[in-house]
Order: structure tokens, then C-alpha cells, then sequence
């Protein structure tokens, strides 16, 4: 018992982070119809550049922040200057972009800051687990800090104009530009408010798997299963089905599969759901009549 | 008085075809102008071109400022408010949300908050559906939520794009009457694009007709009504 609630603790803890990296994944995917499969090694790069700050000497939170805002630039001018031009391009080509990027990004990792697997400061050091021994505290400050993240986002999409103007660019952009909104604009900055969302997980999960250009590969597999599972164009979908993917890996990772093939949950889950269910638990069925 | 909006060798198209081939036109201010025609004249590729929104070249004049070089958004900061093809809602987000999205460039809240009422009280629909999501309205309450997303850019000039199209009589009858009405009450100028010749010649003052991409008559709307030709083809009769 005291195993299955520790394997269930730690499952919302890796949860969280795919949930992030989900959402990450399906905010570009309402704006452009794509799959960013470079979203793993943005956030990788991330990780590394909050790293190389705190080696710095800059404190953790500071650096957190300094990180995230460079994501937040680096998503906008790829956006801007990688994306823009395949706007009207075939997807294969698009596919081929990012998956370029892909392997740009994590060659780049590995020349300028070395393949050894490196430790990754925690921010929420206490000397004794938590909550009877379930979780370690670094777990429980990472999911806080995630679901922070997460309510954020939401409450900026939900409440200010700005948001507002995304989302209408993300559905439909000729009428948002008939609105007067500044659709190319929206999209750099949707790309880059995922690119931080996903630099965010990379920076809380490094602490629990410690850090190497190779990084975020699974859990990018593992997000791609709870986008898909909750819907690959619902925001909320992506976040619950995160959690869920979190779980059940880590579920039948410890009773069923082994933890050597863990991994192969993700696969099946995407498999299964693109044959039972393609839009997912949440994918929106959109009311429309003429 | 110079005209609001004028227009003068307009050629638009998409890709490598031209469709527009070398339009003149002009909408006066506070008037109704009405662009008639068959489909595939090129009355939505004018209405398209004028908005920046596809290719176009020649000259146009929006209260003596060029547009022709401008971006759509910048387009729409003018003052020019458009009922697009299609009604382009925002079938996802509410129908308040759609109605925000029309007022997303002013900065004046009190003005917005004034005119969404003014607009409830033309649309008394919208304001039951407000919390709706946009697209489970009907054709009809859509065609109102897209005019009144198009009057909450607080506009100089009205751009309608077949406001008839798939509705049913009664809604059309009810769409014009309201259309006309913000014309006189707000002096709304007004460019309307319609294939219902004689609906449209009811609410313009001028009109013009196009024929593959070219104007081939225009005249007053009363003119219009006149000629032999319009009457034969367009309005059956």
C-alpha cells in the first residue's frame, strides 16, 4: 500500500512536468497545425542556460527567471525566423524544420556544454522527506511550482485582452486580423510563451534526472501521449492528461512492465488512443451549424 | 466633397490570376454604396483587396489617406470595419469574447461598454446569448454577431460581404432593416457586396455592377433599378 501511494505521489510529480511540456506542445500545435517535436531540446537548452547561470553565481530564482525570459525570446525568433517562412509550406517540410531543429539544438547542447550527466540544483532543499516519506520535497515544490505555472497561463488566456487576441489568432486568423490583431505577432509570442512553459518543466525536472542534452527526449514522448490522450488541441485536456500519462507510467512501471520499459507505456498510449479515439478525452467537438 | 473611400484602377487576385481587372468605385461619405453581381464577379475579391487581405494594386483613398500600401491591421485601425465571406466567427470563444475581439483596438472601455448596449439594442439575441459559445448560434445570430463585431472597431466605412447569404427571408428582412437604420442613425457609410440585387438596391444610393472582374454599369441605385439589363439578369423581371 505504502508502495502504491508512493508510486502514485511520484507519478503526479512526473505528471507535472509532462503536463507542462503538453501544454507547451499544444499551444503551437492550435496556432499552427504542428507538433513542435524541437520542444523537448528548447527546453533542454533552457535547463543548461539556468544551469550555466547559477554556476555564475546567480541565485536559483533569479536565474530561473533570467532562463525563462531568454526561452521566451529564443521561441519568438525561432518562430520568427525558422517558422514564418513555412507558414504556407507542405507539412512534410514543416515536419523536416522542426525535426532539423530537433537535432540542431541538441548537437548544440552537447558542443558548447559536454554530454556528462550533470546534477541540477533543487530550490526546495529540506533535510527529511515530506508527507511520510512519499514524495522528496523537491517533488512537491516542483508540482507547486507547475501547477503555479499552469494557473497562470490559463488565467492570462482566460482573462486579458492579450490572451484573448492569441486564441482568436490560434482559431482564426483572418478574422483576427480583421479584428486589427497582429496575428504574425501573436504567433511569435505563443511560441514564445511555450518555449518558457517548457523551459519551466525542463528547470524542475533536471533536479530529479539530471541533466545532459538527451534530457528531455522521453519525457517529450511521455508529454506527446498526455497531449494526444487529452486531446492534442485542448489546453486543459493536455495538462489532465499529462497528469494521467504521469501516473500510469509510473504505475506500470513498478507493477506491470518493469521499469526498463516504461517508455513503451507512452508508445502505447499514443498508438491506442490514435486508434480508439483521435480526439483524445477532451478534444473539442466543435458546435457549428449554417 | 471628396468622397470616403475611393478607388481607382484596382486590380486583386490570387496567386498568378487576376480577378479584378481595373475597378473604379467610391463610396461618399455617410452613403451606401452597393457592389452587384453574378457569382464569381469578383464582388468578395474587391471586398478583399480593399482590406489588404489578398494581392492587390492601384489606388485607393481612405478620407484622402492611401491605403493601398497598408496592412490589413492597420487597415482596420483606419476605421474600416468588415462583414466578411463567411461571417469569420470565432466559433470556439463566446459570443462576448467575439464582441471584445471587435473592440480590440480601441483603448476607450466606457465608449465600448456604450456601444455594445447601442448594438444590444439592434441585436437583443446576442445580449441573451452573450455567455454562449459563438458557434452554436444560428446563421442568422451570427450574421449579427459579425456586424457587430465589425461596428465595434468603431469604423468610418462599413464593409458587408453578402449579409443575406443563407438566411432565411424573415432574418434577411430584419438584417436590412437594421443596416439601414445605422445608416441613417449613425450615418454608417456603407460598401455592401450582394448577389439579392434587389435587396441591395433598396438600402445603396449607388451602385455598381460588376461582370468578370469589371465595372460594367453604375449609376445612382435608382438608375440601376432602371436599366434594361440589371432588370433582366439580376433582378428578374
Amino acid at each position: 500500500m505504502t508502495g502504491l501511494l508512493h508510486q502514485i505521489a511520484s507519478g503526479i510529480a512526473s505528471g507535472a512536468i509532462y503536463a507542462s511540456v503538453a501544454l507547451a506542445l499544444v499551444m503551437i500545435y492550435q496556432a499552427t497545425h504542428h507538433v513542435n517535436f524541437a520542444q523537448g531540446e528548447m527546453a533542454t537548452l533552457s535547463t543548461f542556460v539556468c544551469l550555466t547561470l547559477i554556476q555564475a553565481g546567480i541565485p536559483f530564482w533569479v536565474a530561473f527567471v533570467v532562463a525563462l525570459l531568454l526561452s521566451f525570446a529564443f521561441g519568438a525568433v525561432v518562430e520568427r525566423v525558422l517558422m514564418r517562412p513555412m507558414m504556407d509550406a507542405p507539412v512534410l517540410a514543416s515536419v523536416g524544420v522542426f525535426i532539423g531543429l530537433l537535432l540542431i539544438i541538441n548537437a548544440l547542447d552537447g558542443w558548447i556544454f559536454g554530454y556528462t550527466i550533470k546534477p541540477f540544483p533543487s530550490p526546495f532543499h529540506s533535510a527529511h522527506a515530506m508527507l511520510g516519506g512519499y514524495v522528496s520535497p523537491h517533488e512537491i515544490g516542483a508540482t507547486a511550482l507547475t501547477l503555479l505555472v499552469l494557473v497562470l497561463v490559463w488565467l492570462f488566456f482566460r482573462f486579458t485582452t492579450l490572451g484573448l487576441a492569441m486564441r482568436a489568432a490560434a482559431h482564426n486568423p483572418a478574422s483576427a486580423r480583421l479584428c486589427g490583431v497582429r496575428v504574425n505577432l501573436m504567433l511569435s509570442l505563443g511560441w514564445g510563451l511555450a518555449a518558457a512553459i517548457g523551459g519551466a518543466a525542463g528547470i524542475m525536472v533536471a533536479p530529479i534526472v539530471f541533466l545532459d542534452p538527451n534530457m528531455m527526449s522521453g519525457i517529450l514522448l511521455y508529454a506527446f501521449a498526455g497531449a494526444l490522450l487529452g486531446g492534442i488541441d485542448s489546453p486543459l485536456g493536455a495538462v489532465i492528461g499529462g497528469f494521467a500519462v504521469g501516473v500510469l507510467e509510473n504505475l506500470f512501471g513498478a507493477y506491470v512492465v518493469g521499469t526498463e520499459l516504461k517508455l513503451t507505456v507512452a508508445l502505447v498510449i499514443i498508438v491506442a488512443v490514435l486508434v480508439i479515439k483521435p480526439a483524445g478525452l477532451f478534444g473539442r467537438a466543435v458546435h457549428s451549424r449554417v | 466633397m471628396p468622397a470616403l473611400l475611393e478607388v481607382r484602377g484596382l486590380t486583386a487576385g490570387y496567386g498568378e490570376t487576376n480577378v479584378l481587372h481595373g475597378l473604379d468605385f467610391a463610396v461618399e461619405e455617410g452613403g451606401v454604396t452597393a457592389l452587384l453581381g453574378a457569382n464569381g464577379a469578383g464582388k468578395t475579391t474587391t471586398l478583399r483587396a480593399l482590406c489588404g487581405t489578398i494581392r492587390r494594386a492601384g489606388e485607393m483613398t481612405l478620407g484622402g489617406a492611401r491605403i493601398d500600401r497598408t496592412a490589413t491591421e492597420d487597415i482596420v485601425r483606419l476605421g474600416v470595419g468588415h462583414v466578411p465571406d463567411g461571417r469569420g466567427t470565432f466559433m470556439e470563444l463566446t459570443v462576448e469574447e467575439n464582441l471584445r475581439l471587435g473592440a480590440y483596438t480601441r483603448r476607450d472601455r466606457a465608449g465600448v461598454a456604450a456601444d455594445m448596449e447601442r448594438l444590444f439594442g439592434y441585436f437583443p439575441r446576442l445580449k441573451e446569448r452573450i455567455r454562449q459559445q459563438a458557434g452554436t448560434l444560428s446563421g442568422g445570430e451570427q450574421q449579427m454577431l459579425a456586424i457587430s463585431r465589425a461596428l465595434l472597431v468603431k469604423p468610418q466605412l462599413l464593409l458587408l460581404d453578402e449579409p443575406s447569404f443563407g438566411l432565411a427571408p424573415l432574418i434577411v428582412q430584419d438584417i436590412f432593416h437594421i443596416l439601414r437604420r445605422i445608416n441613417t442613425e449613425e450615418r454608417m457609410s456603407i460598401l455592401v457586396v450582394e448577389q439579392n440585387a434587389s435587396l441591395a438596391l433598396d438600402l445603396a444610393d449607388h451602385a455598381y455592377l460588376l461582370e468578370t472582374g469589371r465595372i460594367v454599369i453604375s449609376g445612382t441605385a435608382a438608375e440601376i433599378r432602371q436599366d434594361e439589363t440589371v432588370r433582366r439578369s439580376y433582378l428578374g423581371y
